[in-house]
Protein backbone atom coordinates (compact mmCIF):
# COMPACT_ATOMS: atom_id res chain seq x y z
CA UNK A 1 0.00 0.00 0.00
CA UNK A 2 1.45 3.29 -0.78
CA UNK A 3 1.86 6.16 1.66
CA UNK A 4 1.89 9.82 1.65
CA UNK A 5 4.93 11.51 3.33
CA UNK A 6 5.34 15.09 4.41
CA UNK A 7 8.61 16.52 5.26
CA UNK A 8 7.49 19.98 7.26
CA UNK A 9 8.58 22.38 9.38
CA UNK A 10 7.33 25.77 10.35
CA UNK A 11 10.70 27.30 10.25
CA UNK A 12 12.20 27.76 7.15
CA UNK A 13 16.28 26.19 6.78
CA UNK A 14 16.09 23.68 9.39
CA UNK A 15 16.45 20.87 6.66
CA UNK A 16 13.33 20.13 5.36
CA UNK A 17 14.45 19.71 1.24
CA UNK A 18 17.83 17.61 2.38
CA UNK A 19 15.93 15.20 4.97
CA UNK A 20 13.16 14.72 1.90
CA UNK A 21 16.04 13.78 -0.25
CA UNK A 22 17.96 11.52 2.32
CA UNK A 23 14.76 9.97 3.87
CA UNK A 24 13.55 9.18 -0.11
CA UNK A 25 17.02 8.06 -1.09
CA UNK A 26 16.69 5.47 2.27
CA UNK A 27 13.57 4.09 0.79
CA UNK A 28 13.89 3.42 -2.73
CA UNK A 29 17.60 1.84 -1.78
CA UNK A 30 15.56 -1.16 -0.49
CA UNK A 31 13.82 -1.32 -3.78
CA UNK A 32 10.50 0.46 -3.17
CA UNK A 33 9.42 3.02 -5.61
CA UNK A 34 9.65 6.28 -4.12
CA UNK A 35 8.71 9.91 -5.47
CA UNK A 36 10.22 12.85 -3.76
CA UNK A 37 7.79 15.93 -4.79
CA UNK A 38 8.50 19.77 -4.20
CA UNK A 39 5.73 21.74 -3.14
CA UNK A 40 8.51 24.93 -2.64
CA UNK A 41 6.97 26.86 -5.68
CA UNK A 42 8.87 29.98 -6.15
CA UNK A 43 11.75 28.48 -4.67
CA UNK A 44 11.97 25.18 -5.69
CA UNK A 45 15.75 23.28 -4.35
CA UNK A 46 14.89 19.53 -3.91
CA UNK A 47 15.45 19.14 -7.66
CA UNK A 48 19.27 20.90 -6.90
CA UNK A 49 19.94 18.83 -3.74
CA UNK A 50 18.95 15.72 -5.79
CA UNK A 51 21.22 16.77 -8.11
CA UNK A 52 18.35 16.85 -11.01
CA UNK A 53 18.27 20.35 -11.28
CA UNK A 54 19.51 20.54 -15.29
CA UNK A 55 16.89 17.49 -16.58
CA UNK A 56 13.49 19.96 -15.45
CA UNK A 57 11.43 20.33 -18.00
CA UNK A 58 7.90 20.31 -16.72
CA UNK A 59 7.03 20.41 -12.91
CA UNK A 60 4.63 20.22 -10.50
CA UNK A 61 2.80 23.23 -11.43
CA UNK A 62 2.14 21.43 -15.18
CA UNK A 63 1.23 18.56 -14.27
CA UNK A 64 -1.48 20.79 -11.51
CA UNK A 65 -2.90 22.79 -14.63
CA UNK A 66 -2.60 19.59 -16.76
CA UNK A 67 -0.41 21.12 -19.33
CA UNK A 68 1.67 17.72 -18.65
CA UNK A 69 1.39 14.43 -17.51
CA UNK A 70 2.81 13.02 -14.82
CA UNK A 71 5.41 10.71 -16.49
CA UNK A 72 6.39 13.67 -18.66
CA UNK A 73 7.57 15.85 -15.12
CA UNK A 74 8.56 12.79 -13.23
CA UNK A 75 12.41 12.76 -13.20
CA UNK A 76 14.36 9.30 -12.62
CA UNK A 77 17.17 9.34 -10.18
CA UNK A 78 20.23 8.61 -11.96
CA UNK A 79 21.77 6.63 -9.15
CA UNK A 80 18.76 4.78 -8.28
CA UNK A 81 16.06 4.03 -10.71
CA UNK A 82 12.88 3.16 -8.43
CA UNK A 83 13.81 7.39 -6.90
CA UNK A 84 12.27 9.91 -8.62
CA UNK A 85 11.89 13.57 -8.54
CA UNK A 86 8.61 15.67 -9.31
CA UNK A 87 10.41 19.37 -9.31
CA UNK A 88 8.45 22.56 -8.31
CA UNK A 89 8.34 25.82 -10.61
CA UNK A 90 10.58 28.59 -9.94
CA UNK A 91 8.75 31.22 -11.68
CA UNK A 92 5.33 29.98 -11.98
CA UNK A 93 2.67 32.36 -9.24
CA UNK A 94 2.47 29.89 -5.97
CA UNK A 95 -1.42 30.24 -6.26
CA UNK A 96 -1.60 28.31 -9.37
CA UNK A 97 -1.62 25.28 -7.23
CA UNK A 98 -5.38 24.35 -6.91
CA UNK A 99 -6.61 22.09 -4.13
CA UNK A 100 -8.55 20.01 -6.98
CA UNK A 101 -5.39 19.25 -8.77
CA UNK A 102 -3.24 18.31 -6.07
CA UNK A 103 -5.72 16.55 -4.94
CA UNK A 104 -5.80 14.59 -8.68
CA UNK A 105 -2.06 14.30 -8.87
CA UNK A 106 -1.49 13.13 -5.48
CA UNK A 107 -4.14 10.17 -6.10
CA UNK A 108 -1.99 9.79 -9.57
CA UNK A 109 1.48 9.48 -8.20
CA UNK A 110 -0.53 6.55 -5.08
CA UNK A 111 -1.01 4.63 -7.48
CA UNK A 112 2.69 4.66 -9.18
CA UNK A 113 4.43 4.81 -6.50
CA UNK A 114 5.10 2.51 -2.76
CA UNK A 115 6.46 6.24 -1.45
CA UNK A 116 5.54 9.83 -2.26
CA UNK A 117 7.45 12.04 0.31
CA UNK A 118 6.22 15.61 -0.05
CA UNK A 119 8.74 18.59 0.70
CA UNK A 120 6.78 21.43 2.00
CA UNK A 121 7.38 25.12 1.89
CA UNK A 122 8.59 26.74 5.63
CA UNK A 123 5.56 27.90 7.47
CA UNK A 124 1.79 27.93 7.57
CA UNK A 125 0.71 29.47 4.57
CA UNK A 126 -1.80 27.44 1.37
CA UNK A 127 1.68 25.59 0.46
CA UNK A 128 2.33 24.23 3.57
CA UNK A 129 -1.27 23.52 3.71
CA UNK A 130 -1.58 22.11 0.38
CA UNK A 131 1.74 20.10 0.93
CA UNK A 132 0.98 17.81 4.01
CA UNK A 133 -3.39 17.90 3.26
CA UNK A 134 -2.98 14.49 2.09
CA UNK A 135 -0.45 12.83 3.69
CA UNK A 136 -1.00 9.90 5.72
CA UNK A 137 2.30 10.19 7.62
CA UNK A 138 4.09 13.23 8.64
CA UNK A 139 8.21 13.91 9.64
CA UNK A 140 8.18 17.41 11.57
CA UNK A 141 11.91 18.83 11.14
CA UNK A 142 13.37 20.66 14.39
CA UNK A 143 16.56 22.38 15.30
CA UNK A 144 16.78 22.17 18.87
CA UNK A 145 16.60 25.70 18.82
CA UNK A 146 14.16 28.08 20.56
CA UNK A 147 12.12 29.26 17.18
CA UNK A 148 12.47 26.09 15.78
CA UNK A 149 10.57 24.50 18.46
CA UNK A 150 8.20 27.29 18.69
CA UNK A 151 7.10 26.59 14.99
CA UNK A 152 7.05 22.92 15.12
CA UNK A 153 4.14 23.14 17.56
CA UNK A 154 2.43 25.57 15.54
CA UNK A 155 3.10 23.14 12.36
CA UNK A 156 1.92 19.85 14.41
CA UNK A 157 -1.33 21.79 15.52
CA UNK A 158 -1.92 22.17 11.24
CA UNK A 159 -1.56 18.30 10.85
CA UNK A 160 -3.72 17.53 13.50
CA UNK A 161 -6.52 19.77 11.98
CA UNK A 162 -5.48 20.86 8.48
CA UNK A 163 -4.95 17.35 6.72
CA UNK A 164 -7.74 15.01 5.42
CA UNK A 165 -6.93 12.47 7.69
CA UNK A 166 -7.85 14.68 10.40
CA UNK A 167 -10.79 16.32 8.77
CA UNK A 168 -12.05 12.78 9.10
CA UNK A 169 -11.06 12.01 12.75
CA UNK A 170 -8.46 9.89 12.09
CA UNK A 171 -5.25 9.68 13.45
CA UNK A 172 -2.24 11.75 12.23
CA UNK A 173 1.13 10.04 12.28
CA UNK A 174 3.50 12.74 12.98
CA UNK A 175 7.30 11.54 13.92
CA UNK A 176 10.16 14.39 15.33
CA UNK A 177 13.64 14.30 13.40
CA UNK A 178 15.76 16.25 14.78
CA UNK A 179 18.59 17.90 13.04
CA UNK A 180 21.24 19.86 13.35
CA UNK A 181 22.03 18.21 16.46
CA UNK A 182 25.61 18.77 18.82
CA UNK A 183 25.86 16.07 21.32
CA UNK A 184 28.63 17.55 22.82
CA UNK A 185 26.93 21.05 23.06
CA UNK A 186 23.88 19.58 24.45
CA UNK A 187 26.14 18.02 27.11
CA UNK A 188 27.54 21.30 28.13
CA UNK A 189 23.84 22.51 28.25
CA UNK A 190 24.39 25.08 25.19
CA UNK A 191 22.12 23.43 23.57
CA UNK A 192 18.46 21.92 24.17
CA UNK A 193 18.45 17.84 24.87
CA UNK A 194 16.80 15.49 22.25
CA UNK A 195 14.41 15.04 26.06
CA UNK A 196 13.42 18.51 26.15
CA UNK A 197 12.64 18.92 22.57
CA UNK A 198 10.53 15.39 23.01
CA UNK A 199 8.87 16.80 26.49
CA UNK A 200 7.73 20.33 24.74
CA UNK A 201 6.31 18.85 21.59
CA UNK A 202 5.06 15.35 22.71
CA UNK A 203 5.42 13.21 19.16
CA UNK A 204 7.57 10.37 19.11
CA UNK A 205 11.25 10.44 17.80
CA UNK A 206 12.10 9.11 14.44
CA UNK A 207 15.75 9.97 14.62
CA UNK A 208 18.53 12.42 15.15
CA UNK A 209 20.50 13.80 12.18
CA UNK A 210 24.32 15.29 14.11
CA UNK A 211 25.48 18.74 12.89
CA UNK A 212 27.72 17.26 10.03
CA UNK A 213 30.18 18.39 7.00
CA UNK A 214 28.69 15.63 5.62
CA UNK A 215 25.44 16.94 5.21
CA UNK A 216 26.49 20.16 2.97
CA UNK A 217 29.31 18.21 0.86
CA UNK A 218 26.45 16.01 -0.19
CA UNK A 219 24.30 19.18 -0.90
CA UNK A 220 26.70 20.39 -2.63
CA UNK A 221 27.54 17.60 -5.20
CA UNK A 222 23.78 17.17 -5.80
CA UNK A 223 23.17 13.73 -4.00
CA UNK A 224 21.18 12.92 -1.23
CA UNK A 225 23.55 11.81 2.10
CA UNK A 226 22.33 8.65 2.28
CA UNK A 227 24.15 8.10 -1.43
CA UNK A 228 27.03 9.74 -1.68
CA UNK A 229 28.56 9.15 1.81
CA UNK A 230 26.39 6.50 3.09
CA UNK A 231 28.78 5.56 5.88
CA UNK A 232 29.00 9.36 7.73
CA UNK A 233 27.15 10.24 10.83
CA UNK A 234 24.31 11.76 9.40
CA UNK A 235 23.60 8.95 6.48
CA UNK A 236 23.72 5.86 8.97
CA UNK A 237 21.14 8.32 11.42
CA UNK A 238 18.63 9.01 7.93
CA UNK A 239 19.33 5.52 7.15
CA UNK A 240 18.04 4.35 10.45
CA UNK A 241 14.91 6.85 10.29
CA UNK A 242 14.15 5.32 7.22
CA UNK A 243 13.83 1.83 8.87
CA UNK A 244 11.95 3.24 11.46
CA UNK A 245 9.19 4.83 9.61
CA UNK A 246 8.90 1.21 7.88
CA UNK A 247 8.01 -0.02 11.53
CA UNK A 248 11.34 -1.51 12.20
CA UNK A 249 12.21 -1.37 15.90
CA UNK A 250 15.89 0.28 15.67
CA UNK A 251 17.57 1.69 18.83
CA UNK A 252 17.82 5.33 19.15
CA UNK A 253 21.69 6.69 19.35
CA UNK A 254 22.61 9.49 19.90
CA UNK A 255 24.92 9.83 16.80
CA UNK A 256 28.20 11.73 16.92
CA UNK A 257 31.14 12.54 14.41
CA UNK A 258 34.69 11.52 15.26
CA UNK A 259 36.34 14.24 16.10
CA UNK A 260 39.82 14.62 16.40
CA UNK A 261 41.92 15.21 19.97
CA UNK A 262 42.43 19.10 19.22
CA UNK A 263 38.66 19.67 18.35
CA UNK A 264 37.50 18.02 21.28
CA UNK A 265 39.66 20.24 23.21
CA UNK A 266 38.27 22.94 21.84
CA UNK A 267 35.00 21.83 21.66
CA UNK A 268 33.81 24.32 18.42
CA UNK A 269 34.79 24.52 14.67
CA UNK A 270 34.41 27.29 12.20
CA UNK A 271 30.98 27.66 11.03
CA UNK B 1 35.10 37.84 31.53
CA UNK B 2 37.38 36.12 34.00
CA UNK B 3 39.23 33.29 33.13
CA UNK B 4 36.87 30.92 35.27
CA UNK B 5 33.99 31.76 32.50
CA UNK B 6 36.15 30.29 29.66
CA UNK B 7 36.31 26.77 31.10
CA UNK B 8 32.58 26.84 32.47
CA UNK B 9 30.61 27.82 29.47
CA UNK B 10 27.12 29.43 30.15
CA UNK B 11 24.46 26.91 30.73
CA UNK B 12 21.92 28.74 28.30
CA UNK B 13 20.28 25.16 27.30
CA UNK B 14 17.57 25.12 30.58
CA UNK B 15 16.90 28.64 30.10
CA UNK B 16 15.47 28.03 26.36
CA UNK B 17 13.96 25.01 27.75
CA UNK B 18 11.80 26.58 30.63
CA UNK B 19 11.07 29.58 28.36
CA UNK B 20 9.55 27.24 25.78
CA UNK B 21 7.53 25.37 27.86
CA UNK B 22 5.76 28.50 29.82
CA UNK B 23 5.20 29.80 25.89
CA UNK B 24 3.59 27.18 24.05
CA UNK B 25 1.36 26.87 26.87
CA UNK B 26 -0.14 30.15 26.33
CA UNK B 27 0.00 29.29 22.71
CA UNK B 28 -1.76 26.27 22.29
CA UNK B 29 -4.51 27.62 24.64
CA UNK B 30 -4.99 31.00 22.08
CA UNK B 31 -4.41 28.80 18.70
CA UNK B 32 -4.75 24.81 18.68
CA UNK B 33 -8.25 24.34 19.91
CA UNK B 34 -8.97 27.79 20.57
CA UNK B 35 -12.66 27.60 19.46
CA UNK B 36 -13.11 25.12 21.91
CA UNK B 37 -11.26 27.38 25.21
CA UNK B 38 -13.00 30.36 24.05
CA UNK B 39 -16.47 28.97 24.10
CA UNK B 40 -15.77 27.22 27.07
CA UNK B 41 -14.23 30.21 28.81
CA UNK B 42 -17.19 32.04 27.69
CA UNK B 43 -19.58 30.14 29.55
CA UNK B 44 -17.24 29.79 32.74
CA UNK B 45 -18.01 33.01 33.63
CA UNK B 46 -21.00 33.27 32.83
CA UNK B 47 -22.15 30.78 35.18
CA UNK B 48 -19.91 32.08 37.94
CA UNK B 49 -20.97 35.65 37.20
CA UNK B 50 -24.53 34.60 38.05
CA UNK B 51 -23.39 33.90 41.52
CA UNK B 52 -20.36 35.88 42.55
CA UNK B 53 -19.06 39.06 40.90
CA UNK B 54 -16.02 38.48 39.17
CA UNK B 55 -13.71 40.15 36.67
CA UNK B 56 -13.61 38.06 33.13
CA UNK B 57 -9.52 37.89 33.45
CA UNK B 58 -9.75 35.92 36.73
CA UNK B 59 -10.65 32.82 34.95
CA UNK B 60 -8.21 31.26 33.18
CA UNK B 61 -8.74 27.90 31.01
CA UNK B 62 -5.77 25.97 29.41
CA UNK B 63 -5.98 23.09 28.02
CA UNK B 64 -2.47 21.12 27.84
CA UNK B 65 -1.91 18.56 25.06
CA UNK B 66 -0.32 15.45 25.37
CA UNK B 67 0.22 11.86 23.45
CA UNK B 68 -2.45 9.89 25.52
CA UNK B 69 -4.15 12.51 27.43
CA UNK B 70 -4.92 16.02 27.16
CA UNK B 71 -5.96 17.98 30.76
CA UNK B 72 -8.51 21.03 30.92
CA UNK B 73 -7.25 22.81 34.03
CA UNK B 74 -9.57 25.79 34.88
CA UNK B 75 -8.34 28.53 37.77
CA UNK B 76 -10.83 31.15 39.05
CA UNK B 77 -9.99 33.60 41.43
CA UNK B 78 -12.28 34.86 43.49
CA UNK B 79 -12.11 38.45 44.78
CA UNK B 80 -11.64 37.93 48.90
CA UNK B 81 -14.02 38.46 50.70
CA UNK B 82 -16.34 36.69 48.32
CA UNK B 83 -18.89 39.20 47.57
CA UNK B 84 -22.07 37.37 46.25
CA UNK B 85 -23.92 38.62 42.74
CA UNK B 86 -27.03 40.08 44.84
CA UNK B 87 -25.19 41.83 47.04
CA UNK B 88 -22.78 43.35 44.77
CA UNK B 89 -26.22 44.47 42.89
CA UNK B 90 -27.74 45.92 45.72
Amino acid sequence: MSQVLVVTSGKGGVGKTTSTAAIGAALALSGQRVAVVDFDVGLRNLDLVMGAERRVVYDLINVVQGEAKLQQALIRDKRLDTLYVLPASQTRDKDALTEEGVTRVMEELRNHFDWVVCDSPAGIERGAMLAMRHADVAIVVTNPEVSSVRDSDRIIGMLDSKTVKAEKGEYMEKHLLLTRYDAARAERGQMLKVDDVLEILSIPLLGIIPESEAVLNASNVGCPVTLVDSDSAPARAYLDAARRLEGENIPMVVPSERRGFMSKLFGRRAA
Amino acid sequence: MTIFNFFKPARSAPVARDRLQILLQHERVSAGSSDLIAKLREEIIGVIARHVDIPADKVQVKMQRAEAVSTLEVEIELPNPVRRRAEAAA
